[in-house]
């Protein structure tokens, strides 16, 4: 597989969201503006590219009936470093990600391809395949948000375009699963063309 | 391949790697500390500044305690005289608990008020942040005009379909003064 193919393979063939239908909850839970699921996308993706390395660089040395718990702990710790680096210097974004930013510890994405792809390929691979699929979940949740945001509050990256309140209902939580349901549908008319 | 499963690679392979990140975030705190700490005072003078008139030097922080609740309070002054308290009270809201920064002057008016942290309903109750519903408690006069909702007989129009949250608003505000009243009485 070239270099190429594992970062664009994220975006849509293994597109975590729409295609692989992994981390659910923070996609539902985060996504109620366009800002809101493109930080959530970045700090998963910074994650997951940093122990996407890590992972495949100490593998080898890890004895097989303690992966989870080893990769866990370093999954973890990034998450960690994350959240100290959010909270000193972008406090706002950090409040409104909140719980959610320790929470993608157990983001199966992560988990996922430490598993799947970082134990059994190179650093620089598994590094490309943490952009690939970090990228993948970033434009994902942007876009769900956006939608929610156009539909739910008017507005587009907090520009509001009209006046007074938009569907009340897509800014909550069964707007989410409404805008995740029908985005996931057109996403899959889209890529069946061309398989 | 991967290591041999013996007992004593597994607990060596666990204790290296957790030796390790421990290590890493030490590290990584140290260095953060310093700025989180920064962050959130600036955050809270940010606050102060929001809900009390113009002062000079630094803002003065206390404690008070109001039927068992205790309240942090920080007193602004300006040429030597105490001119304002900035008060931080919370009630409980429809979505959990509702933290505002309430600043009351010396006359006891209430100056300003913002709101810390808030998790009502998005669209609705949210709104207690926006000017039409918290900019009513600019300059509210407690004396002259009764602190409730419109529906409960007061001066306060409630926001659109969430009177809960605008009561839990009016109840802080209501707390700040019951805390600006003690610290007062207690300087006299």
């Amino acid at each position: 597989m070239s270099k190429m193919q594992l970062i664009v393979k994220g975006l849509i063939k293994e597109n975590p969201t729409f295609s692989l239908l992994l981390g659910m909850c923070p996609t539902l839970a985060t996504t109620t503006s366009a800002v809101n699921g493109m930080s959530m996308g970045l700090a998963t993706l910074f994650v997951l590219v940093l122990s996407n390395m890590a992972i495949s660089a100490i593998a080898s040395y890890i004895p097989d009936k303690v992966r989870i718990p080893a990769y866990i702990v370093v999954i973890a710790t990034f998450v960690t470093i994350l959240q100290f680096l959010m909270q000193a210097f972008t406090p706002a974004i950090y409040e409104t990600l909140g719980l959610f930013i320790p929470l993608i510890v157990v983001n199966c994405i992560v988990l996922g391809r430490a598993e799947a792809f970082a134990n059994k390929n190179t650093v620089a691979d598994s590094a490309l395949d943490g952009i690939g699929i970090g990228l993948g979940f970033t434009c994902s949740l942007t876009v769900l948000g956006l939608v929610r945001e156009i539909l739910g509050a008017g507005s587009v990256f907090g520009f509001k375009f009209i006046s007074g309140d938009g569907i009340l209902a897509f800014v909550l939580a069964p707007g989410a699963f409404l805008a995740l349901a029908y985005l996931i549908v057109i996403f899959r008319k889209l890529t069946e063309k061309k398989a | 391949m991967a290591m041999e499963s013996s007992f004593k690679n597994m607990v060596a392979c666990l204790l290296v790697i957790c030796l390790v990140c421990s290590a890493l975030l030490a590290g990584v705190y140290a260095i953060t500390a310093e700025p989180i700490a920064q962050a959130a005072i600036a955050k809270t003078n940010a606050a102060i500044a929001e809900v009390v008139p113009s002062f000079d030097g630094e803002p003065v922080s206390g404690e008070v305690e109001v039927n068992g609740k205790s309240y942090s309070y920080y007193s602004v002054s300006k040429d030597g005289k105490v001119i304002a308290y900035a008060i931080n009270a919370s009630s409980v809201g429809f979505g959990g608990s509702l933290n505002l920064m309430v600043g009351i002057t010396a006359e006891r008016i209430v100056y300003n008020t913002s709101v810390l942290s808030q998790s009502e309903t998005p669209g609705l109750g949210a709104k207690c942040t926006e000017e039409s519903f918290a900019g009513q408690f600019a300059g509210f006069n407690p004396a002259e005009k009764n602190l409730a909702v419109k529906k409960d007989g007061g001066d306060i129009d409630a926001i659109t379909a969430s009177t809960i949250t605008s009561r839990a608003y009016i109840e802080a505000v209501k707390n700040a003064l019951a805390a600006y009243d003690a610290i007062v009485s207690t300087i006299e």
